[in-house]
């Protein structure tokens, strides 16, 4: 009991993250279809996001938001850092755009070769 | 057989690294410095309740440039991508052109036609009050994209005007430097939001620049990203 209450919350989710970094790994190199590998880079992405909110993570904070319940003097011990946020807020779109510029390659080279196994594509092989 | 092993190698190395990271892994009680000053300063100098917000329009505005052109970058390169050959106009495989011109039922019309105006005024409400709630440009943006997403699915007929999407989107990314630049003539530096009055604390229009910047932000990413759905609709009815 005792163990559970003292196990910080930000530790799950910094582990949660690990785990679909791995896993987004994994399908990105074992996988053959293109557009399983897109999604192994947005597992990957979405796990580094969890990892970086988890270290901005301090005990008991809430979100960096000055209101009634966080007043502007006492914000200081109240909040979690900000700028971890800022950070995903920035990385969130950055790989919103890598992903659509992956997605409409997969479209393209669909379409010149009518096949998504990315081991059919012998040309670029070296 | 090799290349298996390669990858189960490497994957229990990466694993090993993150088990010694977050074995080491201790919780913090206090901010960093960093954190610290932006809580500390950031209600007074930037005028916003909101610090994720002071932090990204301000304090590292330049980042968030930098990132708004990143974006449009990827959509000109999806544009690129996926632009239509005229060749493939002519019909070349009419069973698909049948299909997609199927129309939606009265329901799910009546439907969009209702919610569309509902959803792009969430977007509108979420990039305005992105200095004193959760949300911002980038999520105004992404709820206006949702609708044009809705209104392509549901009425796939619908056309949108390339050439409206191309004016605002660069009309309001010029202006979001304009407003950078006017930072640095008639304030501390490039984005500045101070150069405006900072407002009463807590209002709609308050913390200086931040609600206008945003404002472009968000119509940009809003017409960016709906600009890729288009294209990505194109190219499944081409």
């Amino acid at each position: 009991m005792n163990m559970l209450t003292d196990f910080p919350v930000s530790l799950i989710v910094l582990c949660s993250g690990f785990i679909l970094i791995l896993i987004g790994l994994w399908g990105m190199l074992t996988q053959q279809n293109m557009i399983r590998i897109i999604i192994g880079f947005s597992l990957m992405d979405t796990g580094i996001h969890m990892v970086m909110v988890s270290i901005g993570y301090v005990t008991g904070g809430t979100a960096p938001i000055i209101n009634n319940a966080v007043p502007i003097n006492e914000a200081v011990n109240l909040v979690v850092d900000p700028v971890p946020s800022a950070l995903v807020l920035t990385a969130i779109v950055i790989g919103l755009g890598v992903t659509a510029v992956m997605l409409s390659f997969a479209v393209r080279l669909h379409k010149a070769h009518r096949t998504l196994k990315i081991d059919e594509l012998t040309e670029s092989k070296w | 057989m090799i290349k298996r092993l390669f990858i189960f190698m490497m994957l229990a190395l990466m694993a090993t690294i993150f088990f010694n990271l977050a074995s080491n892994y201790d919780e913090k009680s206090t901010l960093s410095k960093l954190g610290h000053y932006y809580v500390e300063k950031g209600p007074q100098e930037i005028g916003a309740p909101n610090l994720v917000t002071a932090v990204v329009v301000t304090y590292r505005g330049l980042d968030t440039l930098g990132e708004v052109t990143v974006l449009f970058i990827s959509a000109a390169g999806v544009g690129l991508l996926l632009r239509r050959s005229r060749r493939k106009q002519d019909g070349e495989r009419p069973e698909e052109n049948i299909r997609a011109s199927k129309p939606a039922s009265e329901i799910v019309e009546t439907a969009t036609q209702l919610l569309l105006p509902m959803i792009i005024l969430f977007g509108i409400y979420v990039f305005m009050n992105g200095h004193l709630s959760p949300g911002g440009g980038f999520q105004g943006g992404a709820i206006i994209a949702s609708g044009t997403m809705f209104l392509l699915l549901a009425l796939p007929e619908s056309h949108l005007s390339r050439l409206m999407i191309a004016i605002t989107e660069s009309l309001s990314g010029f202006s979001y430097v304009v407003v950078g630049v006017l930072g640095v003539i008639l304030a501390g530096g490039f984005l500045d939001n101070r150069f405006m009055d900072l407002g009463t604390y807590g209002d709609l229009f308050s913390a200086g620049a931040i609600p206008l910047i945003y404002t472009f932000v968000g119509l940009k990413v809003g017409f960016e990203l709906s600009a890729v759905l288009d294209r990505f609709r194109q190219e499944e009815s081409a």
